[in-house]
């Protein structure tokens, strides 16, 4: 396996129809270079729930994939309409979401906590009117590889 | 984790007999089916299930099979009589998630499912 590994997925805002395409490629991936599956498994999972997040929110972001000998991490970064209160935010079961997300099985508040759910170490940054960064730390061990 | 043991009996052709499901995708029908959720929302899924889940939903959309490549789900039934549209079933076949779709309600089809496991014990 590779030490080092780095890979950036442009995600674009209201892209429905591809919303998810980016996380299933990054697992895709992770599973090609050896990541063993229940951490492949965690990062797709928080992959996922931030490109949703992402497209139902945002007007455009990136995913920003690494991996090193002990970890991957995600770094998501949008251009949007930000997060007035990430405490709040943080909390199962809080929404801003619309029906038309809510129809597509997403925005019932269970994202953002999903997330962090996965995580080994969670970052969450966001300037109302500018946009949101999350950061997401997930470790793996070598000797799994 | 008894029910784990009862589970490892059921694949997903015992799925197709139980519930009158028509295969909309999937050669191998002898997967076992490690679990079983019904849900709607699939932040819910992503938070609850377990590598090897069949899922039952009502939810059409390609998200959800985008959410059974993401959580390692053994396969999806379609309740309702729905029927998932081409780009559905195309995403399926190209990521080889087993799809299945009932005439049964939810609680019907989780009913029957339920209960079969109870008996064979």
């Amino acid at each position: 396996m590779a030490e080092w590994f780095e890979s950036v997925y442009q995600v674009l805002g209201r892209d429905f129809s591809n919303a998810g395409k980016v996380s299933t490629s990054i697992k895709d991936t992770l599973k090609r270079i050896g990541i063993s599956p229940a951490v492949v498994r965690r990062v797709a999972i928080v992959s996922y729930e931030a490109e949703m997040n992402l497209v139902m929110y945002a007007t455009r972001g990136k995913i920003v994939l690494s991996v090193s000998r002990d970890a991957v991490t995600l770094k998501v970064e949008d251009e949007g309409p930000g997060i007035p209160d990430v405490a709040l935010a943080m909390q199962e079961g809080y929404s801003t979401a619309t029906p038309e997300m809510r129809e597509m099985g997403f925005g019932a508040g269970m994202g953002l906590p999903n997330i962090r759910r996965n995580a080994d170490e969670f970052d969450i940054r966001s300037e109302v009117g500018r946009g949101t960064h999350l950061f997401v730390r997930v470790a793996h061990r070598q000797d799994s590889v | 984790m008894a029910t784990m043991t009862r589970l490892n009996r059921l694949t997903l052709a015992d799925v197709r007999d139980l519930l009158g499901a028509e295969v909309l995708n999937g050669d191998d029908l002898s997967i076992k089916v490690e679990a079983v959720g019904a849900a709607d929302l699939l932040s819910d899924v992503l938070a609850l299930s377990k590598t090897g889940t069949l899922l039952l939903t009502g939810l059409v959309s390609t998200q959800v099979i985008r959410t059974a490549i993401v959580a390692d789900l053994c396969g999806v039934v379609f309740v309702r009589g729905k029927k998932p549209g081409p780009d559905i079933i195309s995403l399926a076949r190209e990521s080889s998630v087993p799809v299945l779709a009932t005439p049964l309600r939810m609680f019907e089809a989780a009913g029957r499912l339920y209960r079969t496991l109870s008996e064979t014990t």
